[in-house]
């Protein structure tokens, strides 16, 4: 049973009286436990086919059915709710807030759950730890390196346990050394916590961590070989 | 409430844009309650005075006197128990600056007539006996630092030349009717210092029974309407209500100013969230990204609105309470009690409330409204 | 090389409602000093034009008010006989024996309200030492007659008032004949009727004060010498403008110090509004003014500039808050002059000079609501400034 299930579906925008199809007739599954690159050229759509797996946009037409929900259906309630549960999200830019902590960052989601103080708390350390940054806990994003603050984003991003992780760029602001933490981590996230990863990047040497690699070009998806599994 | 960390560190963000709004409206909502207490004072004077205490003044004026025969027919009249009577002297002391209510009373009746005014009981004998002396209220101590036995020189105006009393009596004061900065002397030293020409300024009496007030007051003024004074008799309320109503149209003036100090900082502060707001369009992609629901980050602005107009609130209304104390402050002695009730500070209270809405409903809207992708494009 | 205004009119046009509400914060700022002033102000005029420099008034030594003087017939004599009294075409002295008192009215409307109006008794030769009295409607009152004639800013305000009414004091009617005016002076607060129609009903055989035409006006003290030296009389003399002016300073410093104490209080507000405006339009500008400083402009220049900006902003407000103000000017609200225990109805009186008082302030709050933002976008490092 495929996680992410895309049928049919068809994205305009509409940009200043000017109509841009980004794609259609887009058909493309994701199974659990996945670990897939989407890369192409820059404006081909990847950032937009990933916004709305996780439900920040809808389709124009057809269906996105993502860990069971049919995403282009729900209210904004719902979807938020949803995407709370289901769903988490790495940009480019790291996106902290400045003003709290690192720990205070990671915790964000978890403020959307019923989970006490503690059990927050604890969540919050075993998240730190996995991205290796539990002594930095305390320290504010502009004490941190972006390597170090993209690698927090990805903590808050598992904090939740969600269904899917999605990236968009993860390493596109980042240095070599910076960019082969995050990778590393990413995939151990995927080998020993299985979790179901799509990640979008221009970077081959980045998509080469991946499993599988998606091309998205003119609006057609097709699989290459990817690096080694 | 486990959002409240995120709420404060927000207000952290710029703690001196915060600080500042905050003092901001602290200050506004003190000049409210200074305002609105000037209006508060003068209305609760209005209800000072006794139920069965009635004021018999000329219907000429009150600067005309009435005859002493009067006396007499009012002690006789149905209804009326006891009968006092007073001249307003409206002497000067110094160099006149500091105005203080001076007047000569009947000393026995007057003070029966005013349990409320205490005095030690042998300075009230002395009071009684010395016709030349005076009884002052316990803030005239403070405010000139007379002292008992001592003499004081008042510099008459109404009664020319130079009037000179020995003080014998300190009083205090439980009714709010009466300042405690006044000073009374005998009526008959002024009748004597005048060749008998003066009359009483005005006559105070009580009745047994205050629902009668109406049906004695018709009565004394039928009584005297073809005599050489017509009267104009009623309640010492209505008498201290009178007096409310010459200073004019003050309510209006104040309620004015009021609300243009505060629409004036529904400005500073709806300015200040929405700059707030504007900066933050991409942290509001990213909790929106992580989940959070429109409706929440909604409730997250206008919190913030609202966590700094109760601080100003507080501020503002503490320091306005504070400084005014329980009626220390009486500007020269014209606004007796003056003091921040407890209804202005609620008023004030709602006022933060509504200031909290109104500043940030339209920011709250925007984060509430804002679609997740356009945010995010400002985020990359 | 300056940096152009057109940059800091562009840049504020990218936050209008931001810097608009910051300009109306001020403006209502400036509003509330324009109108609490003009409500000094207009106090402090009525009196002060009342009465002329021409004149004198004569008081019982040791009185502070016309209220509780009191001069004998016999003294109002000997005074009206004295040299430098001016004589009128007549023959006869220009002086005005007058009764003066205070009686309690109703306002119009609220019949629990009270007044304490004055009611003076004057002579004919009254309309002419007061030169500025008119009548503006109706008669002046007939001699003999149980009548009186009302001052225009009483119209409206105490009950019966209007032309052919009757006004019940003093436990007699007397009709009202007609309205004048006085030139704005606090003349116009008062009913005016004859002395001698007064005496019995008030206070019997004597009048409050005289006042009379000086025959020169430079001789007052001359003037003054003489009537204190003369055994016969007890009286203290004033010129009659100065005499008015030192009746309405208790009020009006009353008024000034609330006018002042307000807008006080409502410009700090004010100017941390201004303060957090400028501090966010220099963030959201640093960029450019790190471009600036590349170009060579000074560091005085962009302080020059964001204080320009903000001044400019502040004058917009004050002008906006100006004509707010305006049509205050002329509004007829009253009160009781504590001095003299009367009521006093006065007018609102916007000048040019307090509406340029009240722009000068607008800016000055918007100076020093930028000085400090401005200081920081001028000592910006650069490089600090464009990253």
């Amino acid at each position: 049973m495929p996680l992410v299930e895309m049928r049919d579906v068809h994205k305009r925008f509409e940009r200043d009286s000017q109509v841009v199809e980004v794609f259609a007739n887009m058909t493309v599954t994701f199974e659990p436990g996945s670990f897939t690159a989407l890369m192409g050229p820059s404006g081909s759509g990847k950032s937009t086919l990933l916004n709305l797996i996780a439900g920040l946009d809808r389709p124009s037409a057809g269906t996105v059915i993502v860990a069971g929900a049919d995403v282009g259906t729900l209210n904004a309630a719902r979807l938020a709710a949803w995407r709370a549960r289901h769903i988490g999200f790495v940009f480019q830019a790291a996106n902290l807030l400045p003003v709290l902590t690192a720990a205070q960052n990671v915790e964000l989601p978890l403020l959307l759950t019923p989970l006490s103080r503690k059990e927050r708390r604890e969540r919050v350390a075993f998240a730190l730890g996995i991205v290796g940054l539990q002594d930095r806990m305390d320290h504010r994003p502009r004490q941190l390196s972006g390597g170090q603050e993209q690698r927090v984003a990805i903590a808050r991003a598992v904090v939740a346990d969600p269904t899917l992780i999605l990236l968009d760029e993860p390493t596109g602001q980042l240095d070599a050394k910076s960019s082969e933490e995050v990778l590393s981590l990413l995939r151990r996230l995927n080998d020993e916590f299985k979790k179901t990863i799509i990640m979008v990047t221009h970077d081959g040497h980045a998509a080469a961590k991946a499993r599988t690699v998606l091309h998205l070009e003119k609006g057609v998806l097709v699989e290459r070989q990817g690096a080694t599994a | 409430m486990k959002f409240l960390p995120l709420v404060l560190a927000n207000l952290g963000r710029h703690k001196l844009r915060s600080a500042l709004t905050v003092l901001s409206v602290a200050l506004a909502l003190f000049l409210f309650a200074s305002l609105r207490s000037v209006v508060t004072t003068l209305d609760a004077s209005a209800q000072f005075g006794s139920a069965t205490r009635m004021v018999v003044q000329n219907a000429t004026g009150i600067v005309f006197p009435l005859p002493l025969s009067y006396a007499s027919r009012l002690q006789a009249t149905p209804g009326v128990e006891a009968v006092t009577w007073a001249n307003w002297f409206g002497g000067q002391y110094g160099d006149g600056k500091r105005f203080f209510a001076n007047f000569a009373v009947d000393p026995a009746s007057y003070l029966a007539m005013y349990p409320e005014i205490a005095v030690p009981a042998d300075q009230r004998a002395a009071f009684l006996q010395d016709r030349s002396s005076a009884l002052i209220g316990s803030q005239l101590t403070r405010i000139f630092g007379w002292k008992l036995g001592q003499d004081v020189t008042l510099r008459g105006t109404i009664f020319p030349g130079d009037w000179t009393f020995t003080v014998r009596g300190i009083y205090t004061t439980t009714a709010k009717s009466i300042g405690e900065d006044a000073l009374m002397f005998h009526y008959d030293y002024l009748d004597e210092r005048t060749q008998h020409r003066v009359q009483p300024g005005w006559f105070v009496l009580r009745i047994a029974d205050a629902s009668q007030a109406p049906a004695v007051a018709r009565r004394i003024d039928d009584d005297f309407r073809n005599s050489s004074a017509a009267t104009k008799t009623g309640t010492e309320q209505a008498f201290q209500a009178g007096f409310v109503t010459m200073w004019g149209n003050v309510q209006f003036l104040m309620n004015s100013i009021g609300m243009a100090v505060v629409f004036a900082i529904l400005l500073v502060t709806g300015n200040a969230m929405m700059m707030a707001a504007r900066e933050r369009t991409a942290e509001v992609g990213v909790l929106k990204t992580v989940g959070f629901a429109d409706r929440t980050l909604f409730t997250l602005v206008i919190v913030e609105a609202g966590a700094i107009a109760l601080a100003g609130a507080a501020l503002g209304l503490g320091a306005a309470t504070g400084l005014y104390g329980n009626g220390r402050f009486t500007f020269g002695g014209f606004l007796q009690g003056f003091r921040v009730t407890g209804a202005t500070q609620v008023l004030g209270v709602g006022l933060a409330v509504l200031l909290a809405v109104a500043s940030g409903i339209v920011p709250a809207l925007r984060a509430a409204r804002l679609p997740v992708v356009q945010a995010l494009r400002k985020v990359e | 090389m300056r940096i152009p205004f057109v940059y800091n009119v562009r840049s504020v046009a990218q936050r209008p409602l931001s810097t608009a509400m910051t300009a109306l914060g001020v403006g209502i700022v400036v509003a509330v000093f324009v109108a609490m002033l003009a409500l000094a102000n207009g106090f402090s005029a009525a009196l002060a034009s009342t009465g002329s420099p021409d004149n004198a008034l004569v008081l019982r030594r040791g009185a502070n008010s016309e209220m509780v003087s009191g001069i004998s017939r016999d003294d109002a004599k000997i005074i009206e006989a004295s040299p430098y009294v001016a004589t009128g075409g007549d023959g006869q002295p220009l002086a005005s024996p007058e009764v003066y008192v205070a009686v309690n009215l109703h306002r119009l409307g609220d019949s629990a309200s009270e007044a304490n109006v004055v009611v003076r008794g004057v002579s004919d030769a009254a309309f002419q030492v007061r030169r500025n009295v008119k009548i503006t409607a109706g008669r002046r009152f007939a001699s003999g007659a149980a009548e009186v004639i009302v001052g225009d800013k009483l119209v409206g305000r105490i009950a019966h008032t209007a032309v052919g009414d009757t006004m019940h004091f003093g436990g007699r009617d007397w009709l009202v004949a007609g309205h004048f005016s006085a030139g704005g002076s606090s003349f116009e607060s008062e009913i005016w009727g004859e002395n001698e129609q007064f005496m019995p009903v008030f206070r019997g055989q004597v009048f409050q004060v005289v006042a009379f035409r000086l025959k020169d006006p430079a001789a007052f003290d001359a003037a003054k010498r003489s009537f204190d030296a003369d055994q016969r009389l007890t009286v203290d003399v004033y010129r009659e403008n100065e005499f008015y002016d030192s009746q309405s300073e208790l009020l009006t410093r009353i008024l000034r110090f609330l006018a002042v104490m307000i807008t006080g209080i409502m410009a700090v507000g004010a100017v941390f509004g201004a303060v957090n405006t400028m501090y966010a339009a220099v963030a959201a500008r640093l960029p450019e003014i790190g471009v600036l400083l590349t170009l060579g402009f000074k560091p005085r220049h962009v302080l020059a500039s964001f204080l320009a900006e903000s001044a400019a902003i502040a004058l917009v407000g004050g002008l906006v808050g100006c004509l707010f103000a305006l049509p205050i000017n002329g509004i007829v609200t009253s009160t009781t002059n504590w001095n003299s225990f009367t009521e006093v109805a006065f007018a609102f009186r916007v000048t040019p000079g307090l509406l340029a008082a009240g722009l000068i302030f607008g800016v000055v709050l918007g100076v020093l609501g930028g000085f400090f933002p401005a200081r920081r976008a001028a000592r910006m490092p650069v490089v600090q400034a464009i990253r």
